[in-house]
């Protein structure tokens, strides 16, 4: 079984981190994993995405033209990848700022407002925790207690970060059960 | 040994530690400049020398003069830079001085884009630098192979006296995959004494290493010729490697692919082989010395009936396809090199057409 996953937002939206926490709680539960980002001559508030395969065999091509499910940050974003995602995936979207849905109805949608509940959280620069905590609660891809524990890890260096980030976390699982 | 996830750049730089090469000398160039900005602190945690140099001209003779000290010593850069550094490499081979590569290609020509290509094919195999000089050179397709690759790349140096080269596209530079580290090896070269212009005091031998590759006599320069050219008719014997993929049973078709390429060429021959469509794969692992013998076996299978040589470049690998086939089979190429990878659904669709007129 392989998935892939993109996420997808402005830069700075802390898209990459995204992937990154996923593409490591996997490879914590022992699947292979690639973990692709886009780099061309990006910059802060110009497009980024990055794509996470997850396998439980070796990966072969990390380039896919159809990933299984998307998190989308923008609504550019959803415009431009809503409708390679495969029939059955989860498209979670961002609804702080994407008004609308994919049109898609042969997709999982779930639509979390990510901004608005890392706002109350403590900080909306907790939107994709939110989004990406949303999304494996919904896909089940990794366990829960898995991806706490790469959430940690990630901000070991700036501990200070951790309880913010741990609280966006619980706040994004439950708006996927809401949702 | 434990799996951490990491950047193809910066395991390539934590390899090369790993390796015990503690002298990096490099100028930035996207899409491998992650390798400088890891070692640029963490070289000093290690007690090694990072330098970040005027130019890839004057990084080219940085790498001569530290490997004429007989240290290990690695440089990273991107197709235009490996250009500017070639003359160096050429003065390398000549001195018969070890030293490691590392070509993270972009697109070309001239400064061409940043996205991943296999456009240095020839550069590296074929026309590194001026006179009868060549490199090793070894071509990853994953992160795991590329701290493998640069981890033997150091002995392989030390071993031939000659710069090695590690060949990878943008993709395998910025992918992140888990790696694990094999052990710390030594930091310097055991066979240094033989070459190393530095200083007679801690030699027993009182022989006198000096470092040239000026030779103005035409008897000498024309045996130092024939020792590079036994060096590399020896690598042709013994560092040859390459990945044969479905190539058991029978197939219709043979690809040969390497780098990220042929990491897409196994995944559509994954996909075909659901549909019935045998494909096999050389994946060449060294693409300097090239798996002729490997290429030439599987092509010549009855079952086979056109080999494809697929690469992110406009047809530089097909002439070694070709020349290892040697006629027996129709051999075509196939590629893009702007910067999009080739997809599987591209790649079946080209095995289907090569397969539907016969």
């Amino acid at each position: 079984m392989q998935s892939e996953v993109m996420f997808a937002g402005f830069g700075g939206q802390g898209i990459l981190l995204s992937g990154k926490i996923l593409a490591h709680a996997a490879m914590e539960e022992g699947y292979e994993v690639a973990w692709i980002p886009s780099y061309g001559p990006e910059m802060r508030g110009g497009t980024a995405y990055c794509l996470v395969v997850i396998s439980d065999r070796p990966i072969g091509s990390p380039i896919i033209k159809n990933p299984k499910h998307l998190v989308a940050m923008n609504r550019p974003s959803l415009d431009k990848f809503a409708n390679a995602i495969k029939p059955g995936g989860v498209i979670l979207t961002n609804a702080s700022l994407i008004p609308g849905d994919s049109g898609r109805s042969d997709v999982d949608e779930l639509r979390v407002p990510a901004g608005d509940i890392a706002a109350e959280a403590g900080s909306p620069k907790a939107a994709n925790i939110v989004a990406l905590s949303a999304f494996v609660a919904r896909s089940g891809l990794v366990s829960l207690d898995t991806l706490r524990h790469c959430v940690e890890d990630e901000f070991s260096k700036r501990p200070n970060l951790i309880p913010l980030n741990l609280k966006a976390m619980e706040a994004g699982i439950a708006a996927a059960k809401k949702s | 040994m434990s799996k951490v996830l990491m950047k193809g750049n910066e395991a390539i730089a934590e390899a090369a530690i790993r390796a015990g090469c503690l002298n990096y000398f490099a100028y930035p160039i996207t899409p491998q400049s992650e390798v400088a900005e890891y070692l640029s602190w963490r070289l000093p945690e290690v007690n090694g020398v990072f330098l970040q140099g005027e130019s890839e001209v004057a990084v080219g003779y940085m790498i001569f003069g530290a490997a004429g000290a007989g240290v290990r010593v690695f440089t990273t850069s991107s197709s235009p830079g490996i250009s500017l550094m070639s003359e160096a490499i050429s003065y390398l081979c000549g001195a018969q001085l070890p030293a490691v590569f590392v070509n993270i290609m972009r697109g070309g020509p001239g400064l061409g884009g940043i996205l991943p290509s296999q456009a240095d094919y020839f550069q590296a195999t074929k026309g590194i630098g001026h006179g009868d000089c060549r490199l090793l050179v070894m071509a990853p397709a994953s992160v795991q192979e590329a701290v493998e690759m640069v981890m033997t790349a150091f002995p392989l140096a030390e071993k031939y006296r000659n710069p090695v080269m590690i060949l990878g596209d943008g993709l395998i530079g910025q992918m992140m995959e888990p790696v694990s580290f094999p052990d710390q090896l030594k930091t310097e070269p055991s066979n240094k004494d033989d070459w190393a212009s530095n200083g007679m005091d801690h030699r027993k031998r009182d022989k006198r290493n000096l470092v040239r590759s000026l030779f103005l006599d035409p008897e000498q320069l024309n045996n130092n010729n024939l020792a590079l050219r036994a060096k590399y008719e020896r690598m042709k014997q013994e560092e040859v490697r390459f990945e044969a993929y479905n190539t058991q049973g029978d197939y219709s078709v043979l690809m040969v692919s390497y780098g990220t390429m042929s990491r897409v060429c196994k995944t559509a021959a994954d996909m075909l082989k659901a549909e019935g469509i045998e494909v096999g794969l050389i994946r060449p692992q060294t693409l300097f010395p090239y798996p002729e013998m490997a290429v030439r076996e599987a092509a010549r299978k009855s079952s086979c009936r056109a080999v494809l040589s697929i690469e992110m470049s406009m047809g530089q690998m097909v002439e070694d396809v070709e020349r290892s086939v040697q006629g027996a089979r129709p051999v075509q190429w196939y590629g893009k090199c702007g910067g999009d990878v080739p997809t599987p659904e591209e790649i079946i669709d080209l095995v289907k057409r090569t397969l539907s007129p016969m």
